[in-house]
């Protein structure tokens, strides 16, 4: 369980040479922040592709330059599958997963690298090559695809006939995600043999920050879910290149005057079953590690312990393993058993418990507490928000009745861009804000950090409320215009307030980046501890250098010892010895 | 150790976040009390059950909703930095057992009386005396078939699928049975039970109409049966809930309920229609 005691003189030799140091690294914290800017690359196309099929929402008339006249309704779903395709897989399980986790999972179990550096550094580099891959799909005959995130075939399945993008466009898709998958396979396997193999003496499982316990959760979902994709992806690409049938029925027929496609045998809802096996997971593989940091986050800066601790450890495996149980309610008016229905919708509510008791004692921990308001805990107690906000729709959704009219309506859009995509974000924001300091040996702008926030917390409720009330209303996703129904036309006013909702709040994220870059070089300097923090990143000089621990930790405590009564700090670091803790004298 | 100026600051910044969580949970439950946009009324006596069982998870998650924003409003409010002394604690093992069990009890209550209305629609098959109307989904149209007065489904096949000709089922015509009806509307009376027999001819599609509060994925490759008894004359969009392909949002048709004699009249006129 221990490390082992030679590692830190193994690696303390710092790499020489630019590219073996910052590009071909296989030092965790340079991956974590390469891994972070993919992610910051990834959020800018896919904000800037919301952007544009907002526009066209709110006014369809209105010719965008490269678009050559209104936008085409093909082109308005190839956006909105590259966005949502961009925004799960290069965004919201990147950053704060394969990011924060890569740069901060070792350093806070006190190792001095992951298990396996070089195949970090290989996960990596598949990992910019599928975006790569992802992005040339703009650029092809056919353009990118338009099949949704989820690519249901026969749509994905059959090429060009199907539509537009169907074509190579399609291809480039799969090809991407299947290397992702590769990619996050062998990152999850990295991160548990870290977490089991790797932690400073004294560092037992019921000391580990909730970050770990995060991290580690979401490796092991990510290890049984992306195994699953890889498989459903290999078996797509093999019905689109080699005319095998694993999805595709027979008798399709798509030209009254061609004969029926030479496909027989295929069940689409296999793809289904497959995608969603991974597909549920695949969101708490973005929110876990947010839940992470907003425990870790809020601790800190109530000054106070995390409410029940172990509640909250057992709460992300009790999240963890429900996550695998639940796929079917993606899939109430699939045409599956409409039997096992039933069995989805209740283990669905069920997982309704652990973060039920997740949000409870995020209240707990700031119950009593002495509440500083920095930018890092105003994002984690947005989340706290969205989180609450996004998950109570969810308890609509879960029951298959109440899903026949709100499924694949805007009700859904807003449920899980609010709970995944904004709480996940905002997790990604505490996160940046909060480690920043360790990561650069600078803090961001308060100011400008605070701004970023409101602006952020405000507009995006702006824009994704009012999508609740337009699918209750029966407003379907994937439109890209009224199409000519009545009421969809009415809705125009609220399609407009949406759009400027999202161009205010899109618009507000590049003082993020503003104060990102201008902190790097202006940045207040800080030193080791700057927020007065118990775990071992604050123990180390910021930046930390190569091998991370200039001597080999050893862990003593829990890692949320705030103001425990009887000390005259209040916060016990994790790695200081119990002769070192100044005692109150009183 | 923070300066006099600094707990102001933070002071300000935890008001206007209590502020705005108030004023967001005020507006917020009055858009969805006030149902400043409603469902359309519901035709059908499934439709009810199920805007009961919405209404029901309307209250249940309305108060909890309240209760966490209100909540998280509070705490930031009242315990703000004012140089105040933590009250240390590490968490309350009664306490978190008691919200579990509440939580685990009412989310369990909740999926238990959603089972009624989904029971209905899918586990009880439809009445021997449903009207039998077959669907048939392609990009971008729905298609619809009633047996013709033999009370009986002409043979297909897909080799026969011709959209120009009028034949999207694809009716073998080299069959006997040439009087089905095709129609590119769905007309139904009104008090009968339907079922629909559904399937594609390329992609899934997705049958829904609002006002019954009915959608069904129509996968090629399988026939899936659904059933439903409309309650009010009138024409409603039958829209294509499943991403389809580029003409996705203009695959809708009509549901038309019409009095029983207005629909055998409508009967006669396409049989009438057939034979020329």
């Amino acid at each position: 369980m221990s490390a082992p005691a030679h590692t830190v003189s193994e690696h303390a030799g710092t790499p020489h040479g630019f590219i073996r140091r910052y590009i071909f690294s296989t030092d965790h914290k340079v991956i974590g922040i390469q891994y972070w800017f993919l992610a910051l690359t990834a959020v800018s196309v896919g904000m800037t592709l919301s952007w544009l099929f907002r526009t066209h929402l709110a006014w369809p008339q209105f010719v965008i330059p490269g678009f050559g006249g209104p936008m085409r309704p093909e082109q308005y779903l190839s956006l909105v599958t590259m966005h949502g395709t961009i925004m799960i897989f290069f965004v919201l399980t990147v950053a704060p997963q394969s990011g924060f986790g890569n740069y901060f999972l070792p350093i806070q179990i006190g190792a001095d690298d992951m298990a396996f550096p070089r195949l970090n550094m290989l996960s990596f580099w598949i990992t910019f090559a599928a975006f790569l891959v992802l992005m040339s799909a703009f650029f092809v005959p056919g353009g990118a695809p338009l099949g949704g995130w989820t690519s249901y075939p026969p749509l994905s399945a059959v090429g060009q006939i199907a539509g537009p993008g169907q074509g190579l466009g399609e291809t480039l898709w799969v090809i991407s995600i299947a290397m992702f998958c590769l990619a996050s396979l062998l990152t999850a396997l990295n991160f548990i043999s870290t977490t089991i193999e790797m932690r400073a003496p004294g560092m037992s499982l019921m000391r580990m920050p909730l970050t770990v316990w995060a991290w580690f959760v979401t490796a092991v979902l990510g290890l049984l879910a992306f195994g699953v994709l890889l498989a459903a992806c290999i078996l797509l690409l093999l019905d689109r290149l080699a005319s095998t049938s694993f999805f595709v029925p027979a008798g399709l027929v798509f030209n009254d005057s061609q004969p029926p496609l030479a496909h027989a045998g295929g069940s689409p809802l296999l793809w289904e079953h497959l995608f969603w096996f991974f597909g549920h997971p695949e969101v708490y593989i973005a929110i876990v590690p947010a839940m992470g940091i907003t425990s870790h986050v809020l601790s800190n800066f109530s000054r106070k312990p995390v409410f029940g601790y172990k509640a909250m450890a057992y709460s992300l495996c009790a999240i963890g393993f429900l996550s695998f149980t639940v796929w079917g309610h993606h899939m109430f008016v699939s045409g599956m058993s409409p039997y096992s229905a039933l069995a989805f919708s209740f283990l669905t509510l069920a997982i309704g418990v652990p973060s039920a008791i997740k949000t409870f004692n995020w209240l707990g921990t700031l119950w009593g507490g002495k509440i500083q308001f920095t930018t890092p805990m105003l994002f984690a107690i947005g989340f706290v928000s969205f989180f609450v906000t996004g998950g109570l729709s969810g308890l609509f959704l879960a029951q298959p009745s109440l899903d026949m009219p709100l499924h694949d309506t805007y009700f859904v859009i807003a449920h899980f861009h609010i709970v995944m995509g904004l709480a996940a974000m905002f997790g990604i924001f505490a996160g940046t804000y909060y480690w920043f300091p360790k990561m650069f040996g600078r803090r961001m702008n308060e100011k400008l950090g605070k701004t970023h926030f409101w602006i952020s917390f405000v507009g995006a409720y702006l824009t994704f409320m009012p999508m609740h009330w337009m699918g209750i209303e029966g407003a379907l996703r994937r439109y890209a215009g009224p199409g000519g129904l009545g009421f969809l036309e009415r809705m125009a006013p609220i399609q407009h307030f949406i759009t400027i909702a999202a161009f205010i709040t899109g618009a507000v994220q590049l003082l993020f980046y503003f104060n990102f870059f201008w902190s790097l070089r202006h940045g207040e300097k800080v030193g080791e501890n700057p927020w007065h923090a118990t775990t071992l990143e604050w123990s180390i000089p910021s930046p930390p250098p190569h091998g991370n621990f200039l001597t080999a930790p050893r862990v003593y405590r829990g890692p949320y010892e705030y103001s425990v009564p009887g000390f005259t700090e209040d916060y016990v670091p994790q790695h200081l010895k119990p002769e070192e803790v100044a005692q109150a004298t009183t | 150790m923070r300066s006099g100026e600094g707990q102001r600051r933070s002071g300000a910044t935890a008001v206007f976040l209590a502020l705005f969580l108030t004023v967001f949970v005020v507006v917020t439950v009055y858009i969805f009390a006030a149902r400043v946009f409603p469902m359309p009324p519901a035709i059908s006596r499934v439709g009810h059950w199920i805007d009961s069982q919405y209404d029901l998870t309307l209250w249940i998650t309305g108060i909890i909703f309240v209760m966490a924003q209100l909540g998280l409003a509070w705490m930031v409010f009242r315990y703000r930095d004012r140089g105040q002394k933590v009250h240390f604690t590490r968490g309350s093992h009664v306490l978190e057992v008691t919200w579990t069990s509440a939580t685990l009890v009412l989310f369990l209550f909740l999926g238990a009386m959603a089972v009624h209305a989904w029971a209905h629609v899918h586990f009880n098959p439809a009445s021997p005396n449903a009207l039998k109307v077959d669907v048939m989904a392609e990009q971008f149209t729905w298609n619809f078939r009633y047996p013709g007065p033999d009370g009986k489904f002409a043979p297909t096949a897909p080799k026969y699928y011709n959209d120009a000709n009028g034949n999207p089922f694809g009716i073998n015509p080299n069959s006997k049975d040439q009087d089905d009806i095709v129609s590119p509307y769905l007309e139904v009376p009104v008090g009968q039970q339907v079922e629909l027999r559904m399937t594609s001819k390329d992609v899934i599609h997705s049958f829904f109409v609002r006002e019954l509060r009915l959608k069904q994925d129509v996968v090629p490759g399988m026939l899936i049966r659904v059933h439903f008894t409309p309650l009010k004359i009138g024409t409603y969009d039958i829209m294509c809930a499943q991403l389809c392909g580029m003409g996705h949002n203009r695959m809708h048709s009509t549901l038309r309920v019409v009095s029983d004699a207005e629909f055998q009249q409508w009967l006669k006129k396409q049989e009438a229609e057939n034979q020329q």
